[in-house]
């Protein structure tokens, strides 16, 4: 119970800070208060100084994360001084595309990363390896963007790129954690007692690497999250990830600062989830 | 060393060789614009065809290979001393420095590294200099991808605070300061220097899809991410396939630093 309360606490002041650190950056970049509007010459000097004001470039971090605190405990998230609209109807407009491309790109990337290292460990042929090894590699040096956009020319579904993005690092890390784990004394034993391959696969390769498959799992939905910003901008989704380029091209505080606190409570969120199963795991084996 | 460790090698140290010397192939620049043929098809005079600006694509795409090729390894150096130093000290300085260090880096972890990348890329000034934003691009890059090799650098370094020679040599009343130095530092050069060659290809890449979402290095200067930019006007994979030269390229770089990655972790 102490480790649980500990560790809500240690969450919930990283993504305090986090937020803090987004506000900081934000605020301190030097490109702030600088907009194209500046340079219309019909714009009377009354007007200039009402759009520099609308920065609130004369409030410290301290003052405007405090306020923005306030106003988040009542449930308001702000303003969006670029897309004109308040953060929190954007967020629900654009999160459930997010979530929905993000899910189907990450069983994709499961079902083939598992399947294909599945394959190569119990196979054991050097052509199988070499053609899955070199599947993910390839992928693995294409920019996601750069694959974003070649699943757009060959008008292929958007949502692939994101699976195709993760899956090489499923296949890599499932691949060694397997290769590890069939390569013990006691999964010999299994082949040599003649045990299927399903049960040697399933109770005595798969078994014992759950708990970091499970923590890998967390790690991914980070992965995922982070690839949605160059996929959506590149395929024109309407998520969160286009969301955030376009908060980050128009130096929307308000937005930045909510994009930051809720991509950092995912991310605490998804890896304490896989490490609280993992230890739960580890327990049960024990 | 495996050979096809060798042929990876190899060929980046020809792709660097090549982009260091433009002046081999062409006297132009990559910003000379030939008016009258813009968007040509390759020819004697221009073998890889000129791009929309009429700016010849064979002599961008080597001052880009030079951009990338030379500020990315710049970039993992920063970021690799940057991860020695704090993640070094952190796990020599005892318990608490560490867990502050690690709590920092944890922070860092926690937001997405690219989400991070392009906020802090796109706050610049509006008007930055092509150099400058070559030169902010890679320090930003630098400066935000420590964390995760701090951690390794730690738990390494942790392991070597307690070790036998560093007890003899706290014994004999060797400073902190030079302990760290002297003894712990030069130890965990084979880990720096693999995190070092990992962490090239994740910089180039990083800086392709800054590139390709127009918050990388500012135009007329080239760079990977920015002659990948010019393939998003493509109508299908058939047409112009000499505009697909930069991505074959880079892919093939990036993957011939992760065939020497390989041969790196094997040392250690």
């Amino acid at each position: 119970m102490r480790r649980v309360i500990s560790g809500i606490a240690r969450a919930t002041a990283v993504l305090l800070v986090g937020g803090l650190l987004g506000a900081t950056l934000v605020r301190f970049a030097p490109g702030l208060g600088m907009d194209e509007q500046e340079l219309d010459g019909r714009l009377s000097h009354a007007s200039l100084q009402a759009l520099r004001s609308s920065y609130d470039l004369n409030t410290s971090v301290t003052a405007y994360y405090m306020h923005y605190l306030g106003k988040l405990a009542h449930g308001d998230l702000g303003y969006s001084q670029t897309l004109g609209a308040p953060v929190r109807d954007l967020l629900e407009e654009r999160m459930p595309e997010t979530i929905r491309s993000v899910a189907e790109g990450l069983l994709f990337a499961w079902a083939l990363g598992l399947a294909l290292a599945i394959a190569t460990v119990m196979a054991r042929r050097l052509a199988v390896e070499l053609f899955t090894s070199f599947c993910a590699g390839v992928l693995l040096c294409v920019p996601a963007a750069m694959l974003a956009l070649l699943i757009v020319v060959i008008h292929a579904p958007g949502r692939l790129v994101i699976g195709l993005i993760v899956f090489p690092k499923i296949f890599h890390y499932a691949w060694n954690l397997l290769e590890q784990s069939a390569s013990k004394p006691h999964v010999f034993h299994a082949w040599a007692k003649g045990l299927s391959r399903t049960r040697v696969l399933v109770r005595h390769i798969l078994q014992p690497v759950l708990p970091q498959l499970l923590a890998l799992a967390g790690v991914s939905v980070s992965m995922a999250f982070a690839s949605a910003i160059p996929v959506e901008v590149v395929c024109d989704s309407p998520g969160v990830g286009q969301l955030a380029w376009k908060a980050a091209m128009g130096r929307d505080v308000n937005l930045l600062v909510n994009l930051t606190v809720i991509v950092t409570a995912i991310t605490l969120l998804a890896n304490s989830g896989a490490s609280h199963s993992s230890i739960k795991s580890k327990l049960r084996e024990v | 060393m495996k050979r096809v460790q060798q042929v990876a090698i190899s060929f980046i140290l020809l792709v660097a060789a090549l982009s260091l010397l433009p002046q081999v192939f062409s006297t132009m620049s990559y910003a000379q614009q030939f008016r009258d043929i813009p968007d040509a098809a390759p020819s004697h005079q221009h073998l890889l065809g000129t791009d929309d600006l009429g700016r010849d694509r064979l002599v961008r795409l080597l001052y880009g290979t030079r951009v990338s090729l030379l500020l990315a390894p710049s970039a993992a150096l920063l970021s690799t001393v940057m991860a020695g130093m704090i993640g070094g000290a952190a796990g020599f300085a005892g318990h608490r420095v560490e867990k502050l260090v690690m709590a920092i880096a944890d922070l860092f972890l926690s937001m997405p590294w690219l989400f991070l990348l392009i906020i802090v890329r796109a706050l610049l000034p509006l008007n930055i200099a092509p150099m400058e934003s070559a030169a902010v691009t890679f320090i930003l890059l630098g400066g935000l991808g420590w964390a995760a090799t701090a951690r390794v650098i730690c738990v390494d370094s942790k392991s070597l605070a307690g070790s036998d020679f560093v007890l003899l040599a706290r014994a004999s009343g060797v400073d902190g300061w030079h302990l760290f130095v002297s003894h712990i530092l030069p130890n965990l050069r084979p880990l720096l220097l693999a995190q070092f060659v990992i962490l090239i290809p994740v910089f180039i890449l990083a800086e392709a899809n800054l590139g390709m979402l127009g918050l990388g290095v500012v135009e007329p200067l080239p760079s990977w991410g920015g002659l990948l930019r010019e393939i998003e006007n493509i109508p299908s994979l058939s047409m112009r396939p000499w505009q697909f030269v930069p991505f074959a390229l880079l892919v093939a770089v990036v993957s011939s630093f992760h065939l020497a990655v390989k041969r790196q972790e094997s040392t250690i």
